[in-house]
């Protein structure tokens, strides 16, 4: 058990060094709540900056887009297969309701199925309001092998 | 002589214009985030995003980060849509003059699928939407981006809107 604990903090800490490395997931605060076996929890906290529509506050649905594809490619990276590398092929993003202007969004991606050069993932964003989340999202990520 | 009203002078027109672009994607903080500008050619819109280091996703290529493509698709679709409304109101004289006006009210994006084809470079990106049906309530946008080449695309995006309500 403590074995798997460590295994379990080490690869936190290994996703938490990936996700503080990418410039622009840093500009959006986005921080990595959770990581276990091809599953990713994110955070990105309200922001002004980041308001899509001026008249709501509402944040813009690019910003949950840069939350979801992180999130996924996070999830990707945490599969049991561990790739060296990936990139985003496809994303779709339905937005089912607007965030509540002030709460921070989570998104929980998880890494469903790979092929030995695909990974197929599945996500959704909430506000903080359980069983009705904001956004969910399907894609599809390049699987980089290691040379 | 004929009693044609004269044209009015072109600086006056390109002057509304060009306040009413500048008006609409000043009321997008997200846009201003991401430094999102746009070029106007009469009616014709060219979303420019200019480089800089915040937008990087991969630091080992450099690459533009996926969540910033996506973005900058997805807010070319809602200004070029809230565009068109724009303008069909300024051209027929129904818009009071900018400035006084609110910022007009913004489609709400449905769904938005977006194909990443080759990594985004570490350089400036451009992005044109065509609005391939815009009903009442429901529109349906495609938008290509490109950097060095127009041709060469490296990302692009179908996406279906929710129009605001219009009044009359």
């Amino acid at each position: 058990m403590a074995e798997d604990d460590d295994i379990a903090e080490r690869r936190l800490a290994f996703g938490r060094a990936f996700i503080g490395a990418l410039p622009h997931a840093r500009a959006l605060g986005m921080t990595l709540v959770d990581l276990t076996e091809g599953r990713a929890v994110m955070e990105m906290p309200y922001d002004a900056r980041l308001i899509g529509d001026p008249e709501t506050g509402v944040i813009h649905g690019g910003a949950v887009s840069a939350l979801m594809d992180t999130c996924g490619g996070a999830a990707v990276m945490a599969h049991a297969q561990t790739p060296a590398g990936t990139a985003t092929l496809d994303l779709r993003i339905d937005y089912m309701r607007s965030a509540t202007p002030g709460r921070a969004i989570r998104a929980e991606a998880v890494c469903y199925h790979m092929t030995r050069s695909v990974a197929f993932v599945r996500a959704t964003a909430t506000d903080g309001e359980e069983g009705r989340p904001v956004a969910s999202a399907t894609g599809a990520f390049t699987v980089e092998r290691g040379r | 002589m004929s009693p044609r009203q004269r044209p009015e002078p072109v600086q006056v027109v390109k002057g509304r214009r060009d306040r009413a672009l500048a008006g609409l994607v000043g009321s997008i903080p997200y846009a201003a985030f991401l430094g999102i500008t746009v070029d106007r050619r009469g009616d014709e819109l060219t979303a420019v995003l200019p480089f800089d280091d915040k937008l990087i996703g991969n630091p080992g290529l450099p690459a533009l980060h996926g969540g910033v493509t996506a973005a900058f698709l997805e807010t070319t679709a809602i200004l070029e849509l809230a565009w068109a409304v724009l303008w069909d109101d300024m051209e027929g004289g129904r818009l009071p003059e900018y400035g006084d006006a609110p910022p007009p009210r913004l489609p709400k994006t449905i769904d938005i699928t977006v194909d990443y084809l080759r990594s985004g470079l570490p350089r400036d990106a451009y992005a044109r939407a065509r609005v391939n049906r815009s009903g009442r309530r429901y529109a349906s946008v495609h938008v290509e981006a490109w950097q060095d080449n127009r041709a060469r695309l490296f990302a692009q995006a179908t996406g279906h809107f929710l129009m605001p309500p219009r009044e009359g």
